[in-house]
């Protein structure tokens, strides 16, 4: 017997220009299953659900639900075929409420008028079908990110759909909120919702989805049956050959103090209290320590006092017992702070420039690189360049000429990270190194923080992935709304430990 | 490393050209029916003349003459568009161009004619017009957030009505027109150092058209070659990594308009130091020579060399409007072929685009057929040689 498939999207390719973006790629969801989607940054995840929401047309291949061919031409034809889906950044309007957004777009109306009540009855009743437990008349601005993607999937809920994309949805959540989130999906499914789950995440995979489809580098590689894999063999799908998972590392040795913040305080610009709140620690030289807390607690801030991006209000930081708490961003630099930055293409790459201009960012005014009357050595620039892509293995597709816009996420951050720690800092300032990018990548990444920890560099590494907060650190210090609520030695500690202190149910108990 | 050979098609500045003539082609065929549409019998003349311009007339020194005078007034229009061009690298849309074109023009005439300054004084006081008032929207950016686009704008307005006030105080008795500069204070014309003989004895050529030339060339050295222009481009193309890797990235946008004022200012002190025109002190619309530069620089694809071209079009098709047969077409006809033309010219970007993208895909689906050949050929192979 022939089963029917919630959706299939069969034999779909989808091109760009220079590039196969979806090679030939057939993906077929099952009703009330949780279908996971593997594959690295640039697998192609990300357009073949633009293409099933309507976002793009593919070249070749069809899309079928329960067994009828349909054409979606844009978001509308999805919405209407009920499929919804939860942006990684959510597409929420901060000063509704949780209500308001829910039914922006297909607002209940008569003769003109708004008509809420009725809307707000069922919200709250599959907000209860469903255990989401969201209060309809709070503010978003005022709820917490996971309730913020609640109203996601309640917004599909209310909408009747009945195919869910959650597109990376964990990044944002404390380890409890995750396993909240497992428990909503599968009771989703369990109420006959079928599931694409977008991840690259192993563990969460092999936790909620009941099968998983892999992709990589454009190219379908196969589906697998949960039951029936493992975190191995799922890993070598999606890369194409063994990960190591672990980070190997020599015990610490902790040498001078390198960097030493003191009563750090640092103003928000979203909103009147402080970001970073009075916050002391130092680091030393020949050890990793590692920020860790949920995205928005003031993480973001405290490097960019550090970096030099933002004023402090008040406090002090010293590099080397030297005050830089007012020195600008090029002096840092040249004292001797890396910064790796959070976004590195807001901040870490200038697209369109080359690669080699983007390789010489932090020193394109030495003078191996600009001549008396300051014209530019391209000559130094191009060998230089050649030289770091040679080390760092940054694969382009001609080589320091390419565009950097052009190059895939993963080449993109170890450009960067070439270029922070070939300037060969005391003190490397790594924010969220590895987002987004697949296993391969991350392992380099780590490879080389531990490589600069090795050298008797100071490291400072900001995550928010819990992976890495406990594998690649050797002190851990937890921060939540702007201030520094813990720490702990990553060998005698847990992620649930982790998780109460980032969610701020505990705070203080100094472990170190 | 071995250079990888690329179709002449795929290169960027092959590419440029080829979308800049299929905009001039597009713009003379909309010219064209639209004269159709107002007159059938003289639209072909018409449109021909346009394109003709000077060599309307028979004779070669006539030619020549009017050949000069295209290029006299081709010297302001380059400036504009660098100006244009040079902020627009820095990300900047500098359409205050046409306001510290009018800031130049007030400042060099005045210093002309009421104080009878030498020519080099009255240029470097229209650059310094032309670049306050870029200073000023570039302060207005970097300090308060305000759009260049709107500053530029207003600014427009607030440097005609001062241009007037200004120029009115040594304008001619009987007319709206300032005094003649070369009756007045000839040492304020720009020199010729005999370029005129060139061209007919055409007084107004000087030495403004190979400086602008020159200039074009110094701007894509600066932005293409030197340390400041990598600055200003990486400002340009995103400030947030400017900033993260140390520049300062508002003086880096306020410098950019300065020069792009600077720029615009010069082009106006071009224009009236050649004596060629006199400032109307009664107009109630900003000169549409720093708004042709936006016109120009684009249709020139955004490169400098580009735009020397590109700009000597633009003055081509507008000196030759004015050689349409009036008795059949009313006398704006002129402007509105050439403005056709010239919205035309804003689309090279698009086009360009348009034809990478089919470039790109056609070669894909060569090597993929190429690829599936050559698979089917090793199959083959392997079945001959299992066979054998």
């Amino acid at each position: 017997m022939e089963e029917t498939y919630a959706v299939e999207m069969l034999n779909i390719t989808k091109r760009f220009p220079g590039i196969i973006a979806n090679d030939n790629i057939t993906l077929q969801l099952k009703r009330g299953e949780i279908h996971a989607l593997l594959g690295e940054n640039g697998a192609g995840k990300s357009t073949l659900m633009s293409v099933l929401f309507g976002l793009y047309r593919p070249e070749e291949g069809t899309i079928r639900m329960n067994g009828k061919e349909v054409s979606i031409k844009n978001p509308n034809d999805a919405n209407a075929l009920g499929i919804g889906m939860v942006h990684q950044h959510f597409k929420l309007v901060e000063c509704f409420t949780v209500l308001d957004n829910i039914i922006m777009g297909v607002e209940p109306c008569k003769h003109g008028f708004l008509q809420k009540a009725e809307a707000r009855k069922k919200v709250v009743a599959l907000s209860e079908k469903y255990g989401l437990m969201v209060d309809p008349d709070a503010y978003v601005r005022d709820i917490t990110v996971g309730m913020q993607q609640r109203t996601e999937i309640l917004k599909m809920l209310y909408r009747d759909n009945e195919i869910l994309i959650f597109d990376e949805p964990t990044a944002v959540l404390t380890p409890q909120e995750i396993g909240e989130l497992m428990e909503i999906m599968r009771n989703l499914a369990a109420e006959g919702k079928s599931i694409l789950f977008i991840s690259h995440k192993l563990n969460e995979i092999m936790a909620v989805a009941n099968r998983c489809s892999v992709l990589r580098k454009g190219k379908y590689i196969g589906t697998v049956n949960i039951a029936d894999t493992s975190r191995e063999e799922l890993s070598h799908m999606m890369v194409g050959r063994d990960v190591q998972f672990e980070v190997t590392k020599k015990p610490v040795e902790p040498g001078k103090v390198i960097l030493q913040v003191e009563n750090m305080t640092v103003a928000s610009k979203l909103h009147q209290n402080k970001a970073v709140k009075n916050v002391s620690f130092q680091v030393r030289a020949g050890e990793i320590v590692c920020i860790a807390g949920i995205d928005g607690n003031g993480q973001t801030e405290l490097v960019y006092g550090l970096t030099g991006l933002e004023p402090l209000e008040s406090g002090r930081i010293l590099l080397e017992e030297q005050d830089i708490t007012r020195t600008s961003i090029r002096r840092r630099s040249a004292m001797g702070i890396s910064h790796i930055p959070e976004d590195r293409q807001k901040h870490g790459l200038v697209l369109d420039f080359s690669l080699e201009d983007n390789l010489v960012l932090q020193r394109y005014f030495e003078p191996q690189f600009t001549g008396k009357g300051g014209f530019l050595k391209r000559r130094n620039i191009r060998e230089y360049a050649n030289h770091l892509i040679e080390q760092y293995d940054v694969r382009s597709g001609q080589g320091p000429v390419t565009a950097a816009r052009s190059m895939s996420g993963g080449n993109q951050q170890k450009a960067i990270v070439a270029r922070e720690i070939d300037k060969d800092p005391e003190l490397l300032v790594a924010v969220q190194p590895t987002r987004g990018l697949d296993v391969g990548a991350i392992e380099y990444i780590h490879r080389q923080i531990v490589a600069e920890r090795d050298a008797g560099k100071a490291v400072l590494l900001v995550s928010l992935e819990l992976d890495e907060v406990m594998s690649v650190p050797d002190r851990i210090l937890v921060m939540c709304e702007g201030e520094i609520v813990g720490e702990f030695d990553p060998k005698k500690t847990n992620v649930q430990e982790l998780g109460l202190y980032m969610a701020g149910a505990k705070r203080g108990a100094e472990q170190a | 490393m071995k250079k990888e050979k690329t179709s002449l098609l795929k290169n960027s500045a092959v590419q440029s050209i080829l979308a800049s003539l299929l905009c001039i082609l597009l713009g003379l065929l909309l010219g064209y029916i639209v004269l159709l549409f107002i007159n059938p019998t003289g639209a072909w003349d018409a449109i021909s003349t346009v394109m003709k311009n000077f060599f309307t007339y028979p004779s070669r020194p006539a030619a020549m003459k009017y050949f000069g005078s295209t290029l006299v007034k081709t010297a302001p229009l380059l400036m504009c568009a660098l100006s244009i061009q040079f902020a627009y690298k820095v990300g900047l849309f500098n359409i205050g161009a046409a306001g510290q074109y009018v800031a130049g023009a007030g400042a060099c005439l005045y210093a002309a004619l009421a104080w009878h300054m030498p020519w080099w004084v009255c240029l470097i006081l229209a650059a310094v017009a032309g670049a306050a008032l870029g200073a000023l929207s570039g302060l207005l950016k970097s300090y308060c957030n305000v759009n260049e686009v709107i500053s530029g704008i207003m600014l427009n307005w607030i440097a005609l009505y001062s241009a007037n006030l200004l120029l009115t105080g040594v304008k001619e008795p009987a007319s709206p027109y300032t005094n003649v500069v070369a009756n007045f204070n000839s040492s304020a014309l720009l020199p010729s150092l005999g370029m005129g003989k060139l061209f007919t004895d055409n007084q107004y050529v000087t030495i403004a058209i190979p400086l602008s030339v020159l200039v074009a060339i110094a701007v894509w050295v600066v932005l293409g070659k030197t340390k400041f222009g990598y600055e200003l481009r990486a400002t340009g193309y995103n400030k947030d990594a400017a900033r993260y890797c140390g520049m300062n990235e508002k003086r880096n946008i306020i410098l950019t308009l300065v020069i792009g004022g600077a720029l615009a200012g010069v082009g106006a002190a071009f224009m009236y130091l050649s004596g060629y025109e006199q400032w109307q002190c009664t107009q109630s619309s900003v000169p549409a020579m720093g708004f042709n530069g936006i016109a120009a620089t684009f249709l020139g694809g955004l490169d400098p060399i580009g735009t020397i071209f590109a700009s000597y079009f633009i003055q081509h098709i507008t000196s030759g409007g004015a050689y349409v047969d009036k008795t059949m077409y009313c006398s704006q006809i002129s402007d509105l072929i050439s403005s056709l033309i010239i919205y035309l010219c804003g689309f090279v970007l698009f086009f360009k685009y348009f034809m990478n993208s089919r470039i790109v895909r056609r070669e894909e689906r060569k090597s993929l057929k190429e690829k599936e050949k050559l698979t089917a050929d090793s199959a083959a192979k392997t079945e001959e040689g299992g066979r054998k």
